[in-house]
């Protein structure tokens, strides 16, 4: 016999299934008037330091096919590389977005401030970049990755670094299509499948 | 800001397989490669604050909300509970707690629903809420339908409530749903399957809670919540350590 551990186990997650803009997303689920404010409709919210950007995709299966179900979350630091609440943040920026894939094209659109680069623990910095986090029915748990921007320094991000198979780097690079509009595309099987995280 | 230490790695064996073959659609939308793992940063450390400001008088009460509190929906009337703890056992206040869920006939109030059970005029199915001080939280709704879906080819869901959780970081972000003690389908059911080990799926079915239940009015179940945790010692922070 061993002392007793007195720690707790996450609780298990699973699937956020088909109707899940009900609870997140109630207008775009048909059902507006749900709730007085609906929760990250934006992930600013007035004039912003900074560039303000355009990124759209599309999230795929392994057999290629666009999903129309998805729901994502973003979340970021400002133009300054400051997250909300931190000394100094663009108070224009809430960092965090909702949105979901359009039910007949299976694209998303986000609006937001391309994000800084921060320092993190031990004076890493890491190069400019905002976390997603996917849900979808047949995800058994919601999914984390990040969008980088090809036209962004990312030589020396500690996260990219640590990607063994060099080509696989590219799925986390939003490719820049005209000024400020970025495409980013995921795959969550087969083919170029994207670099999911585990942070 | 005071570093409050790495969130801890999460333990993948709690969670579900992604790829589940008796759950179709996650054949073809599981990663096949495995993730990326490494200490976490500020971008997972951090997450959105929501303030009480956002949260509506009716907005963890299903029973009124959709009807604006002129008439209540149908069905049984249940208060479900819990508190939203960390892997420390610390309590989780201001955790944002959204939930959704069928109505008593097993239907959601969706565009793309389609189950022949009616939809109830005055059921909308969504709530949220934020935990108090000690990471305590209710939601005064009914019990939701057990309802039949497209998978093989007579599989029925078990009662249950969507739920989504957002902790103090993005890291933490959680996305569950809660069963009901004595159901006979969550041991039929290919979603509930996913979790691998029994004990753990066992965490995820609410009991019935007399001690909460109010008499003539509704019956109470508790299901409680455990979110990431941070891990800090007496080392943290010094790289020449690492
Ligand atoms: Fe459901």
């Amino acid at each position: 016999m061993v002392q007793k551990l007195t720690t707790l186990a996450e609780t298990p997650s699973q699937t956020a299934g088909p109707y899940v803009h009900i609870g997140l997303m109630p207008t775009y689920a048909g059902n507006a008037g749900s709730f007085p404010q609906e929760i990250g409709a934006s992930p600013v919210t007035g004039k912003v330091n900074g560039q303000m950007i355009d990124i759209v995709g599309s999230v795929f299966d392994g057999t290629g096919w666009v999903l129309r179900d998805a729901l994502i979350e973003s979340w970021q630091c400002d133009g300054g590389g400051r997250f909300p609440g931190e000394e100094g943040a663009d108070p224009n920026v809430s960092g965090h977005c909702r949105f979901a894939v359009d039910e007949a094209t299976g694209e998303f659109r986000l609006t937001t401030v391309k994000p800084g680069s921060y320092v993190g623990r031990g004076g890493v910095r890491s190069a400019p970049h905002i976390s997603l986090w996917i849900v979808a029915r047949g995800i058994n748990t919601g999914l984390n990755t990040r969008i980088y921007f090809e036209d962004e320094d990312n030589s020396g991000d500690p996260l990219l670094s640590r990607i063994e198979q060099r080509t696989r780097v590219e799925t986390l690079i939003a490719k820049k299509v005209a000024d400020g509009k970025y495409r980013f595309d995921i795959r969550l099987q087969g083919d170029h499948e994207t670099v999911f995280l585990d942070l | 800001m005071s570093d409050l230490g790495p969130l801890i790695p999460r333990n993948r064996a709690v969670h579900p397989a992604p790829y589940a073959e008796d759950y179709k659609t996650s054949v073809t939308r599981s990663p096949n490669l495995p993730l990326l793992s490494m200490e976490s940063t500020p971008s997972e450390e951090t997450g959105p604050v929501f303030g009480a400001e956002l949260i509506g008088e009716l907005d963890n009460n299903l029973i009124l909300n959709w009807s604006k509190g002129l008439a209540p929906a149908v069905g049984e009337r249940i208060l479900v509970h819990g508190r939203v703890l960390d892997e420390n056992c610390r309590p989780v206040p201001n955790a944002l707690i959204e939930i959704w869920q069928a109505n008593a006939g097993g239907r959601y109030r969706h565009v793309k629903d389609t189950y022949f059970a009616p939809l109830d005029p005055n059921f909308g199915g969504c709530g949220r809420t934020l935990t108090d001080e000690s990471g305590y939280y209710e939601f005064l709704t009914i019990r939701p339908g057990a309802y039949p879906w497209p998978n093989r080819a007579n599989d029925w869901r078990p009662m249950h409530i969507h739920f989504s959780i957002y902790g103090q970081s993005f890291g933490q972000r959680l996305v569950t749903q809660m069963y009901f003690e004595g159901d006979p389908l969550i041991a039929h059911c290919p979603i509930a399957a996913t979790v691998r080990d029994r004990s753990h799926l066992d965490r995820l079915v609410a009991p019935l809670d007399l001690s909460k239940s109010r008499p003539l009015d509704f019956l109470a179940y508790k299901f409680d919540i455990v979110l990431r945790g941070r891990r800090q010692t007496m080392f943290e922070n010094k790289l020449e350590g690492m």
